[in-house]
């Protein structure tokens, strides 16, 4: 088009970018020549995920611009140049190098800076604003002689810059001027019970402090003095009291400020120029500026489609906020000061776990006006739907904060949400927008995210996402695909259904008959497993060799050089002292790492394939059998000591744990199986985070089920209480044999028991009370597992044929000359990339 | 071109290395052999009566491990999946499925008599 007009956009921070994604997404790219000046010293990066520079993220991974971007869209960057003076008249930009470009329509996204106290002392060195790259760097340095640190204000991001200090091993303390923490958002409640809690993780507080002055200190670098007469000896001072709109090119050349600063926009992001804009931080709204990112958003959005003639609306946007820090939860919406005439506050205040709730609803006690939550966030995305789409509050809405001790539910489902509920704010995606996706093919999260950006930006809405996914699906009775993967259209489930009533006994016989290809990595697994579970054969028989991954085909655990662990069964954690001398004889003779587990027993690293068969004879000539780590299956019972040594003790756990481990060993599952038995209630087997826990109580054992300490930990839940070992083993023989026919590959109990309808009473009417009539079934299956067990190292190394296999190479007893170690605290380690190189140098 | 039975290749080319016996290969998975230095993971499909050669180094991972990845099909393709971070590599090309621009090398390889040969100089 002939008729390109210059765009110029000043400032390339969070929105800056936003807004030329969004232009260059849009129908109208091709109706300007964009040029961007940005001060920094890289293009815009995440400035909310800033924090995370120090927990190791770079400034790559944080980076919002993807490669070629400029370049892509034509772009012109000017990098490291600031725009310095603005000819409204000549409507041209000056930069500080020097250059003089002529706009038709200029937006400004300069953002804000970190607000400094102007008071004597405050550009001491060490004393440093917490907003940029380079100001973390600063830091980085400045923490590298000192000991103790203070965050100059206790808002939001003055407790996040707390959490940095304390991440760089520094004494901290927050200096807040307001009688409170958070002052904006929380009420005096919450704000006290945040303190205790801050204070608990080992950061001083100190509210009502107007410092005067930074002088030198005598025990630090720096002294600074308060009001009040206190003062409080620092090494560094980082500055997070509030931020100020960097409005001064604009206020040079004439354009409207606020009176708190800002550059004043109308609804339609204009300034008081026509043909400037202004967005983000820098921009004044109403006499508010918005210091959170998705409202810059929402203005960027807003000028695209003013460009192109659309009559798009800021309108202003919701300051709710959530906050976690150090496992702190944190969360304020709407007006938690109370401050609309006849509003209704309902508070719940528990001391003992450390939580704070309070709501504040309309006189008529029918819609939420604002919320505080503490100590326990977990509220917080319904509320929010509450009161950003003012939907009807239940009869007693202080049910919505007191804890629920029924199993019934106050959440609000998805599809009580109006269309028009804004589930993304980030990217201002809507439920109908979400919907409408559904509805054109984006079945999954991923998809979903790909296409409605939703849950791509904090990630603060991906629950709310994934259940409004769900709900549609669901109501919509859509066809979710859960075949396994291309070469089965059954899920693991049907797989499992079709090998019980067809007796089938092998991969190729299942492919055959009900699936198509040669198979995958995924459908080979599965099956291999429920052929496990079921039939229990040795899985290194030759029809179930090409189902194992590396680590059952080698019945040890892969490690990052290639090299493998050895883990032998130590039931119940019992081990005896010539066990241990066995083990350390060995470890040692074959130069192996050793290495105590979470799991109570010894792990063995640095094993190559060759060596495996040699150390597992000697291991079995010591009486030891194979661990299982390698396989979906069970992994270890872990024991406390129980009654036979411990004062407490009210049965004997170790005694029970080993009979448990004795039976289950070897049973193959969806994913693996680990087990707990304490002698009392003080858990010191800590048997309530494992898949089932059994702890010993005067009545008996008291059975808990479906615990989980990995990923997403989960506490089991109680499932039959003074059980005889006899019942105890009969209910848990169903539960896992009910597992490993119902669960999906890779779930573990945990996971299995929350997508179960029902849940746990559905779960005990299979278990207790033989609802289905399969408990006979149930047993019988577990009955032959534990009848056919046997170790598959000792089947292995009797076999000459499958010992060929433990070999690099097929032709060579060469070794593979990429395994490499280096010895650390005494022991070895796998060489590093560089260590290995320079290594194999050396020996060329 | 057949993705059959590599031994109805022609015997006029030069280069070829006996590696293993057909004895040596596991139906459905694979072995690694040293061939003139190079690490060379050798898999068998006897229901395609197929075999198939690649470098035995996971370029993801940087380990020499293919070899005991997991094999079958994607979308028809024959492959095999890295058993560390599971990314998958054509048997025929070498070429990694999940990211083109990766690529491990792939070998001609045949079966004569009893005997498993690799050419190194001819890309399969
Ligand atoms: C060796 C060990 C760490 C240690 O040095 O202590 C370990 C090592 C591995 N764990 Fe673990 N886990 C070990 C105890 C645990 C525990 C603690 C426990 O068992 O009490 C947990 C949490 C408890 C639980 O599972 O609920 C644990 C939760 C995980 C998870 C998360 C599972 C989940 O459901 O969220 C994984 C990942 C997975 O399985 O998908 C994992 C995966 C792994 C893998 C297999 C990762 C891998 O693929 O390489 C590691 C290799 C094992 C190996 O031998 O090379 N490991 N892992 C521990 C072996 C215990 C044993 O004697 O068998
Ligand atoms: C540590 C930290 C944590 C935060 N956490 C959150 C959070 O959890 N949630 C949330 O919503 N928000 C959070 N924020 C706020 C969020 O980062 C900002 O709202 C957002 O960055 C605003 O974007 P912006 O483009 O307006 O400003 P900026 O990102 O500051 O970008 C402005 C850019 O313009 C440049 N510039 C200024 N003047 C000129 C000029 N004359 N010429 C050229 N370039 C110029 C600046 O150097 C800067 O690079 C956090 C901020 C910080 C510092
Ligand atoms: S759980 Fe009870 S019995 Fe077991 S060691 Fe701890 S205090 Fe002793
Ligand atoms: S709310 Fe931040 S990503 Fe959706």
């Amino acid at each position: 088009m002939s008729n390109t007009q210059t765009l110029i956009v000043i400032g390339n921070g969070m929105v800056g970018q936003n807004f030329l994604v969004s232009l260059t997404a849009s129908d109208i790219k091709d109706n300007f020549n964009i040029i961007t000046f940005c001060e920094e010293a890289i293009p815009a990066y995440d400035r909310v995920h800033l924090s995370e520079y120090f927990a190791g993220k770079s400034a790559d991974e944080l980076s919002l611009v993807e490669e070629g971007f400029f370049d892509n869209n034509n772009i012109t960057i000017h990098m490291g140049d600031k725009a310095v003076s603005i000819n409204r008249d000549n409507k041209t930009v000056t930069s500080d190098k020097g250059l003089v470009i002529a706009y038709d329509k200029l937006v400004l996204a300069t953002g804000s800076s970190a607000f400094v106290p102007p008071i004597p002392g405050h550009d001491r060195d060490g004393c440093i604003p917490y907003r940029t790259i380079e100001d973390l760097d600063q830091m980085m340095t400045a923490a590298k002689d000192s000991k103790v640190g203070a965050v100059f204000g206790g808002g939001l991001l003055g407790l996040e810059a707390a959490k940095a200090l304390q991440d760089l091993n520094l004494e901290t303390h927050v200096v807040q001027f307001a009688p409170r923490l958070m002052a904006a958002q929380l009420d005096d409640g919450g704000a006290l019970l945040l303190k205790q809690k801050i204070e608990d993780l080992g950061v001083s507080v100190l509210t009502s402090k107007n410092t005067t002055q930074i002088v030198d200190g005598e025990t630090c670098k720096h002294k600074m003095i308060f009001a009040d007469g206190g003062e409080l000896e620092t090494d560094m001072i980082l500055y997070s009291a509030g931020i100020r709109p960097r409005d001064e090119i604009a206020s040079a050349c004439g354009l409207k400020i606020a009176d708190r600063g800002g550059v004043v926009i109308d609804n339609q992001c204009l300034t008081s120029d026509d043909d400037i804009y202004a967005i983000g931080e820098c921009a004044s709204w109403n006499d508010q500026i918005f210091g959170l990112v998705a409202p810059g958003y929402a203005m960027a959005r807003t000028v695209v489609d003013q460009l192109a003639g659309g009559d798009e609306k800021f309108t202003g946007a919701d300051m709710s906020t959530k906050l976690k820090l150090n496992g702190v939860d944190v969360a304020s919406i709407g007006d938690p000061h109370a401050t609309a005439p006849g509003s209704l506050v309902y508070t719940y205040q528990n001391g003992v776990d450390g939580v704070y709730k309070r709501i504040v609803v309309s006189q008529d006690n029918k819609h939420l006006l604002g919320a505080v939550l503490v100590g326990d966030a977990s509220g917080y995305p319904t509320l929010l739907q509450y009161y950003l789409n003012g939907i009807d509050l239940p009869e007693h809405p202080d049910s919505l904060i007191l804890p629920s001790r029924s199993d019934e539910s106050v959440g609000l489902g998805p599809d009580a949400l109006p269309s028009g509920a804004q589930i993304c704010s980030c990217y201002d995606v809507s439920k109908g927008d979400i919907c409408t996706s559904i509805e054109n093919g984006c079945t999954t999260l991923g998809a979903l995210k790909d296409e409605t950006k939703a849950a791509t930006g904090c990630g603060g809405c991906a629950a709310l996402l994934k259940s409004v996914l769900d709900c549609e699906l669901e109501k919509a009775g859509m066809e979710v695909n859960t075949d396994i993967c291309e070469h089965f259209p059954y899920t693991r489930q049907d797989l499992y259904n079709l090998i019980m009533v067809e007796e089938i006994k092998s991969f190729s016989e299942l492919l055959d008959k009900h699936g198509s290809g040669k198979g995958c990595e995924i459908c080979k697994q599965a099956v291999g497993s429920i052929l496990a579970s079921y039939w229990n054969e040795y899985v290194l028989k030759n029809e179930h060799i090409g189902l194992q991954d590396t680590n059952d085909t080698f019945l040890a655990n892969v490690q990052k050089d290639g090299t493998y662990s050895v883990v032998p069964r130590m039931t119940g954690g019992e081990v005896s002292p010539e066990g241990l001398i066995a083990i350390g004889q060995i470890a040692k003779k074959y130069g192996l790492y050793t290495k105590v587990t979470g799991g109570q027993r010894v792990d063995m690293f640095g094993a190559r394939v060759d060596q495996l068969p040699l150390i597992w004879q000697e291991l079995i000539d010591a009486g030891f059998e194979s661990g299982h780590a390698y396989g979906k299956s069970l992994r270890t019972v872990k024991s406390c000591v129980g009654s036979t040594w411990c004062r407490f003790g009210v049965d004997d756990s170790v005694g029970l744990a080993v009979e448990l481990e004795n039976r289950y060993k070897g049973l193959r599952a969806p994913h693996k199986i680990k087990f707990a038995v304490s002698g009392c209630t003080r858990e010191c087997a800590e048997a309530q985070s494992k898949d089932i826990g059994v702890i010993a109580v005067e009545g008996g054992w008291n059975l808990y089920v479906c615990g989980n300490g990995g990923m997403k930990p989960r506490h089991g839940d109680l499932f039959a209480t003074n059980l005889d070992k006899e019942t105890l083993i009969k209910y848990i023989d169903r539960v896992l044999t009910f597992y490993v026919r119902t669960a999906d590959r890779l779930q573990r109990t945990s996971v299995w028991m929350e997508n179960m309808e029902g849940g746990l009473d559905y779960l005990k009417s299979v278990v207790i009370d033989d609802k289905l009539a399969i408990c006979d079934q149930l047993e019988t299956q577990m009955e032959h597992v534990v009848k056919t067990y046997q170790c598959e190292w000792k089947t292995t190394i009797e076999d000459e044929n499958k010992l060929k296999r433990f070999r690099h190479f097929v032709n060579s007893d060469s070794k593979d000359e990429n395994i490499v170690f280096v010895e650390e605290r005494g022991q070895i380690r796998p060489a590093n990339i560089e260590e290995r190189e320079l290594a194999q140098a050396e020996n060329a | 071109m057949s993705d059959k039975n590599n031994s109805v290749r022609p015997e006029l080319v030069e280069g070829w290395i006996d590696v293993c016996s057909i004895n040596d290969l596991i139906p459905n998975s694979g072995i690694c052999a040293l061939v003139e230095q190079q690490q060379v993971a050798i898999f068998y499909m006897p229901e395609d009566n197929a075999i198939y050669a690649i470098n035995n180094y996971d370029p993801f991972s940087n380990i020499n491990v293919l070899s005991r990845g997991l094999i079958g099909d994607i979308k028809g393709e024959p492959m095999v999946s890295s058993p560390i971070y599971k990314q998958h590599f054509s048997l025929k090309t070498g070429v990694c499925l999940d990211d083109e621009s990766v690529k491990v090398n792939a070998y001609a390889i045949r079966i004569e008599g009893d005997r498993v040969e690799v050419n190194l100089e001819e890309a399969a």
